[in-house]
């Protein structure tokens, strides 16, 4: 009786050893952005793990009310068929120029990858979604903020009507320009991460990303990739190199 | 610095009105901008304005190394803190003593030192009254502004606790503090470092890095 019992809580404290192991090894596996052995990277993750641990998840940002809306810029590529931009993509450039000569009527969001349903949407599918519109400030790493309306709708309702896996991790923006960047799913899923059509009650104008951007109201501006046409789904961390944010030097998560 | 304008309040950019402009980097009073839209679809004050100007900007590694600074000073400040109360010697050195904070008594140490009468100094406690009341703005004052300003103006943070921004009047707000007290964190330093070297570098270094006064 008594062997007995110790062989099972010997047995509990092997199993309970081998999950704390299997924990430890979720940590160092790809559903981190890596950090390429680099000081400031891991820096960045540990802001990142600091805040994933500590901060409650679905809490929301302040929504202000029409009289606060500000002038804002719009910066970084504020037309994907320019090719002066810095960030132009002869491919991207081309199709955009021709989506937008037909009021992006042509236009597609794709989204795919670890859903069970992967497929695209028109303008009009999308705003056939019950719409939500949110007044919040938009901070950009200079240093400026500014506030405006925007409506579209949430990303997380995309996802449900798109089947989105149990085992999806990451969600991915492809851009018209050379733009690539990912958010987790504790953001992709908040209830204020929007895909934004409309600002300021009209439709998106094309310097701040028409035909549709992303709104990631918990991170700062740049994380609000503009000019979307493919959304994807990964389960893995995938850095996609110079267009992405980590190999151009740029934190890939930017809470704070 | 990306964004050499400070505001008050909750918002600021190019197209509201600045607190102070500093003209430091190319990037002040740039003109770079073309095609002023009314935000609005019947017009209105705000407007949206595309930026043409390639503006100096670091802040990719720079954002980086400054977090990577702050868990710095967050981790270690806190050891600072904790290990200073367990033994004595924040209440013990750096507090000024019941009575000894008197306005007579600051302004003849301050009178001294700007005479640069500097006594030699023993390596470590006890400080003068100037070194002490310094020392207690630093610690107790500026440094904890310096991390909770910064914490204001994080969007996830704040979406977490809006207090931190609101206590501050503002996530703008918060910057312009941010940046005032890391400019007097600034001259403190510097006065501090001619205060070590001036007042017997050897036997300071000495105290500090072996722990031996005298």
């Amino acid at each position: 009786m008594k062997s007995e019992h110790v062989l099972t809580s010997r047995r509990t404290i092997i199993t309970g050893l081998a999950s704390c192991g299997g924990l430890l090894l979720g940590g160092c596996s790809d559903t981190q952005p890596p950090t390429y052995g680099n000081l400031l990277r891991l820096a960045d993750n540990l802001t990142y793990r600091a805040q994933r641990l500590l901060l409650p998840r679905n809490t929301l940002v302040r929504e202000y009310d029409r009289g606060d809306i500000t002038s804002i810029a719009a910066i970084g590529t504020t037309n994907p068929a320019n090719p002066h931009e810095d960030l132009y993509d002869a491919a991207g450039g081309a199709a955009y120029d021709r989506l937008r000569n037909g009021g992006f009527a042509d236009w597609r969001l794709t989204i795919d990858g670890s859903v069970a349903r992967p497929g695209s949407y028109s303008l009009n599918d999308l705003k056939s979604f019950p719409a939500r519109t949110q007044i919040t400030k938009h901070t950009c790493e200079e240093g400026w903020s500014a506030i405006a309306e925007w409506t579209g709708v949430p990303l997380q309702r995309v996802l449900q009507a798109a089947g989105i896996l149990p085992s999806a991790r990451f969600v991915n923006f492809y851009a018209f320009d050379a733009t690539l960047d990912s958010i987790d799913m504790v953001d992709a899923l908040h209830p204020q991460t929007l895909l934004a059509y409309g600002m300021n009650g009209r439709d998106l104008p094309v310097a701040h990303g028409a035909p549709l951007r992303v709104r990631v109201e918990r991170q700062l501006g740049y994380k609000s990739i503009k000019f979307l046409h493919r959304i994807r789904v990964t389960e893995q961390f995938y850095d996609p190199g110079k267009l992405g944010p980590l190999q151009n030097g740029w934190a890939w998560y930017i809470g704070i | 610095m990306a964004h050499p304008r400070l505001y008050w309040g909750a918002v600021g950019n190019d197209l509201t009105p600045a607190l102070i402009e500093l003209p430091i980097s190319r990037n002040y009073r740039h003109g770079g901008w073309e095609l002023s839209t009314p935000s609005f679809p019947d017009g209105g004050p705000a407007a949206s304005v595309i930026r043409t100007y390639d503006i100096l900007n670091e802040n990719s590694w720079a954002r980086s190394l400054h977090f990577l600074a702050a868990w710095f000073l967050v981790v270690t400040g806190l050891i600072y803190l904790v290990a200073g109360m367990f033994s004595g010697h924040l209440r013990r050195d750096l507090v000024p003593r019941r009575g000894e904070l008197r306005a007579q008594l600051l302004r003849d140490d301050l009178a001294a030192h700007l005479r640069g009468h500097v006594p030699a100094a023993p390596g470590g406690p006890p400080y003068g009254l100037l070194q002490k009341s310094t020392y207690c703005a630093v610690v107790f004052l500026a440094l904890p502004l310096m991390a909770l300003t910064g914490w204001a103006m994080s969007p996830a943070m704040n979406a977490a606790y809006p207090f931190l921004s609101g206590m501050f009047g503002g996530t703008q707000s918060a910057r312009t503090i941010h940046f005032c007290v890391f400019a007097a964190l600034i001259v403190f330093v510097i006065i501090h470092l001619a205060m070590v070297s001036l007042s017997g570098f050897r036997r300071q270094m000495r105290a500090m890095t072996l722990g031996k006064p005298t």
